[in-house]
């Protein structure tokens, strides 16, 4: 495929018998032989690998942490200055509007803030830090893959690497010597289970990746499935569930922004957005992010229109990400409905092929949180 | 056994015609997880959309190949859509259509031509 770029891991998913498809700029493994919905079952039950190298490894670099903190404070809505040593926390970029124009990790490692932003924002966020930080160096981390080890046989596998790495708990960062490959891991992943991002040297990571393969608890897992763990487990995906048309609290996102940066707190506001995102907090959004569980087979999609009801009237919302759960063992789906429709338990009508099929606001995740807390 | 270029296979039985897709057909598209048949009694025109079919990627379509009445639609890939991926030619069959033009079957390919067509 032309004009693709390649992660360090492109041989070996082609030595692996992937199926490539174009994502944000990159040749990416969609799945593998064993299909999505077993890698899907897999990840749930053993371990999966995944090649996340297509996202954005960011430094912020300042006199000491407080510097870099206090820098990204001014475009992240969220408590960095009280992150502790070696944890790691999500965070959001966002606008003027409220709007959000990246979500990401956000770890302390000690004299530096290391940063994970998706991969199709990170030539914008990495301009973003640049044009607006004052006193603080951001470097593009363009020398390491980004591999993801989740599934409940994790802590096991990457144990044997390392005993470290499973006194890590959720959310810790650590850096490990992983097959002889100075890794910069953290206890954290995108699919709801239990599981590690392992940061590795990048004429490393094929070593790092076969030999976390030799495991048999260990599969290699595509786009594909990875898109159906993080469903479940309730997450957004940027771009889809959440934009620069779409608030923190509209996106059911207001958890990540903790008190000290609300209205009353010691660091309140300071942001961009923030007018719009505080008062948001207090008076609640027009509209919510909610989960859907539609009541037939049917997986209802991306852009399906949600009604009040199953005849007339204007849409109320619509669906940004569905399709099947292979671990609910029915079709589920996130969206946005207006907030009288947004409590759990709601019937709404999504329409499909011309006829309007019954969904059920349901809490999110879909399937319990597995972590390492 | 017949083929279409849109990789349905199609069996004569007594008077009726027995459709599906090819295991070809099912590798592409991967877990099938929903199978939306039509009712039995509809009376079908060649091309018409009579089914739906979603894998875990997408949404697709399948085209009535002859012109008929559906007869009998298969319940058990309704209830188990793998079935469609597990034994495409046996029992993940889709529906059993009366032609009212059985000579509508001799356009399509034979097993030869439709292995040439995926090869």
């Amino acid at each position: 495929m032309p004009d693709l770029m390649h992660t360090p891991l492109h041989d070996l998913h082609t030595a692996l018998g992937a199926r490539m498809v174009p994502f944000a700029g990159y040749e990416m493994p969609v799945q593998y032989p064993l299909g999505v919905m077993k890698e899907h079952t897999h990840t749930r039950e053993k371990a999966g690998l995944f090649d996340v190298s297509h996202m954005g490894q960011v430094i912020v670099g300042g006199a000491n942490f407080e510097t870099a903190a206090r820098a990204l404070e001014t475009l992240i809505p969220v408590d960095i200055l009280g992150l502790a040593e070696n944890r790691q926390r999500y965070g959001l970029f966002t606008d003027e509007s409220g709007g959000i124009t990246d979500d990401l990790m956000l770890a302390n490692r000690g004299d530096h803030i290391f940063i994970v932003v998706n991969a199709a924002r990170k030539a914008a966020d990495i301009a973003h830090m640049q044009a607006n930080l004052s006193g603080v160096t951001v470097t593009e981390v363009a020398d390491r893959a980004l591999l993801a080890l989740q599934g409940p046989a994790s802590e096991g596998v990457l144990g044997t690497f390392d005993a470290k790495a499973a006194q890590m708990r959720f959310m810790d960062v650590a850096t490990l010597s992983l097959a002889g490959a100075e890794c910069w891991v953290s206890r954290s992943g995108y699919t709801g289970e239990d599981g590690y991002e392992i940061s590795v040297p990048a004429d490393q990571a094929e070593m790092l990746a076969r030999a976390l393969l030799a495991h048999a608890e260990v599969e290699p897992i595509g786009l594909g499935a990875r898109d159906s763990l993080r469903l479940e487990a309730g997450l957004c995906l940027y771009g889809h569930d959440m934009d620069t048309d779409t608030t923190p609290t509209e996106a059911a996102l207001a958890w990540a922004i903790q008190k000290v940066r609300r209205t009353g707190g010691a660091r309140a506001g300071g942001f961009p957005g923030a007018g719009v995102i505080l008062k948001e907090l207090e008076d609640g959004a027009s509209r919510k992010r909610v989960g859907l569980l539609p009541e037939g087979r049917a997986p209802m999609r991306e852009g399906v229109p949600l009604f009040a009801s199953a005849q007339d009237g204007t849409p109320i919302g619509k669906i940004t990400s569905g399709g099947f759960g292979p671990t609910v063992g029915s079709p589920v789906a996130m969206g946005y409905v207006t907030a009288d429709h947004a409590t759990k338990g709601t019937t709404v009508f999504g329409e499909l092929r011309g006829k309007r099929l019954p969904l059920t606001v349901t809490p999110l995740p879909f399937i319990p949180a597995n972590f390492k807390r | 056994m017949k083929f279409t270029e849109e990789h349905e296979w199609l069996r004569r039985e007594d008077d009726v015609v027995i459709v599906g897709i090819t295991e070809h057909a099912t590798a592409q598209l991967g877990d099938i997880v929903f199978v939306e048949l039509p009712d039995v009694g509809t009376v079908v025109a060649k091309d018409d959309e009579i089914v739906v079919i979603e894998s875990v990627k997408a949404a697709s379509d399948i085209l009535a190949p002859i012109d008929g009445e559906v007869v009998e639609v298969n319940e058990a890939l309704a209830d188990n859509p793998a079935l469609a991926n597990e034994d495409a030619t046996g029992a993940g069959w889709f529906f059993k259509i009366k032609p009212s033009d059985p000579a509508q079957m001799d356009a399509y390919m034979d097993d030869a031509a439709y292995k040439a067509l995926i090869a």
